[in-house]
């Protein structure tokens, strides 16, 4: 099973939910923190790094003494990341989405693959949580293929700490998965955030269930909004001082907190029986 | 002109409730929101809309199924799984164009994708552009240099200050929203998580070089975790501009859909940012 956690809206408890989910599920997980550019759930869960792993991403290599200056490389580069000066060949690698399009095309061979490093994977455990996560580098722009990378390290149970959003990274990070859930605050802000990636999520094929963080603090759209569309809403978690001060210090709250490692216990267990319909 | 750009490294801290108590303070300012893929900032401001553009940021292979034989080119020249034998998986499509250039039938085309529209509009505070991305569309980074294009050309024109409300994260979007800034003021909140994304979001503005400084929100959530990301903020040399308390009449503005403009919140944001413009 596929478990994405995602949120249209940033800083509604995405990470407290999959790393206090992890922690309460009874089977050995992998959780995937997915949020390459500002990855959290390792504060969290505290894991030993035991591996840690390049991401590679293709690059043109130039071979000058092969170039007549044609042209026909900056002609098939739909990304501007080529510019031909005489001979000499400007390559800016952060525009570059590694599509090969100028290595396969190039008539006279003067450009070949090589390889440049966007970010790292990092693996590791915290007692049977399995962890991984993929850090993009500072000042890299392309957050997809580092994610794309550590999906390739999903097993059975697998829980995805998701980046917020609605656009490519989230994509590329709910995509396959099982099932979403969607975490969000009941404010004007979370609720239009909310319909955005429900809609996204409409289009990928991928049924969702909503969980309300600080259910207490705000109005009743979100629950209404759900009860409209058909989607469950499978846990509320109030605003709570106590929960609030664990996540500031980096503890997750069930390890504080017995009833909620029974409540997120309870949830993963309806999720593997699929009883998580409206 | 002078151009502000309000961003967090993480999420939820804050960002657009700033920039809505910005707002309220009677600048001289173009307000935008840079956030395309989950703009709030519309929702406190309540714009007129005036002007609205289609956006098209990429492009999509169009396969002609009667000019194509199924060879299957196509289908070993993409790198990104997107097309096979002639059928296109738009999801996973970057529009690179690799299949139109290689196909021995000549059986694609590129047509240019609606990604999403971008708006401008009027509003109690001043003038305002913003946008919507498309449903599970690409190119957001090309639609926040468009929203930054139209802003600065009207706070050219008019003589105005640029405010920017900014996404989150660092990568794409953050680094064209980032892009020709006066000034980044970063709002943090006072735990690990907050603290560890703003290490983040300051390596990537010196990488950059564009200033930043750094207001904490929600302080009073843990004093202790405010100390330390303020002793953090000394110790690397970072304009620290204040502590802005938790309080939960934030979230009964945002009910009513309305930028907060009294109790202490409202004034330590109004601080603020009577600090940040006076670092510009």
């Amino acid at each position: 099973m596929i478990v994405a956690v995602a949120s249209g809206k940033g800083g509604v408890g995405k990470t407290t939910v999959a790393v206090n989910l992890a922690l309460a599920a009874e089977e050995e997980v992998i959780l995937l923190d997915s949020d390459v550019e500002e990855p959290n759930a390792h504060l969290l869960l505290r894991p030993e790094i035991e591996k840690e792993t390049p991401v590679p991403l293709l690059v043109p290599v130039f071979h000058r003494e092969r170039c007549t200056g044609c042209g026909k490389c900056i002609e098939v580069c739909a990304y501007h990341a080529l510019a031909l000066i005489g001979r000499e060949l400007l390559i800016f690698d952060k525009m570059c989405h590694a599509c090969g399009g100028c290595i396969y095309f190039c008539p006279e061979k003067a450009l070949t693959e090589g390889e440049r490093v966007i970010g790292i994977l990092q693996e590791g455990r915290a007692g049977k949580v399995r962890f991984v996560q993929g850090r993009m580098s500072v000042g890299e722009a392309l957050a997809v293929p580092v994610i794309k990378k550590l999906r390739e390290k999903q097993g059975a149970h697998t829980i995805i700490d998701c980046p917020p959003g609605t656009s490519c990274p989230v994509i590329q990070a709910v995509k396959g998965a099982d099932f979403c859930l969607v975490v969000t605050e009941p404010t004007p802000f979370g609720q239009h955030d909310l319909r955005l990636l429900i809609e996204m999520l409409r289009v990928l094929k991928v049924p969702a269930g909503v969980i309300i963080n600080r259910a207490d603090l705000g109005d009743e759209e979100v629950e209404e909004y759900c009860r409209q569309e058909g989607i469950p809403v499978l846990l509320k978690i109030p605003f709570d001082l106590e929960i609030a001060r664990s996540f500031a210090a980096g503890v997750p709250f069930v390890a504080r907190l017995p009833r909620w490692r029974q409540a997120f216990s309870d949830l993963w267990q309806r999720l593997k029986r699929k009883g998580v319909r409206a | 002109m002078k151009e502000i750009v309000v961003l967090s490294g993480k999420g939820g801290t804050g960002k657009t409730t700033l920039t809505g108590v910005f707002a309220t303070l009677g600048q001289r300012a173009v307000l935008a929101d840079a956030d395309v893929d989950a703009s709030n900032l519309h929702i406190l401001l309540n714009p007129v809309k005036e002007y609205e553009e289609p956006f098209y940021g990429s492009q999509q292979p169009v396969v002609d199924q009667n000019k194509c034989t199924r060879c299957g080119v196509c289908t070993q020249l993409c790198r990104f799984d997107a097309i096979d034998h002639g059928e296109v998986d738009e999801l996973n499509c970057e529009g690179c164009g690799v299949c139109f250039h290689g196909c021995p039938e000549k059986a694609i085309t590129m047509e240019p994708v609606l990604s999403g529209h971008l708006y401008r509009g009027s509003t109690p505070y001043g003038p305002f552009v913003w946008a919507e991305l498309g449903i599970a569309q690409e190119a957001s980074g090309k639609l926040v240099a468009r929203v930054k294009e139209v802003a600065r050309e009207i706070a050219r024109q008019e003589d105005r200050l640029l405010v920017v409300d900014g996404p989150p994260g660092i990568g794409c979007p953050v680094i064209a929203s980032v892009s020709g800034a006066s000034l980044v003021l970063a709002v943090t909140e006072p735990t690990a998580a907050g603290k560890h994304d703003l290490g983040r979001l300051l390596s990537l503005t010196r990488h950059f070089g564009v200033p930043l400084a750094v207001c904490l929100n929600k302080a009073t959530l843990d004093e202790e975790m405010a100390d330390k990301i303020e002793e953090f903020c000394r110790e690397e040399g970072v304009k620290f501009l204040g502590r802005i308390p938790f309080a939960r009449e934030v979230v009964k503005a945002l009910i009513h859909r309305q930028p907060v403009t009294e109790g202490p919140v409202a004034e330590a944001m109004q601080e603020v940012w009577r600090r940040a413009l006076s670092l510009l």
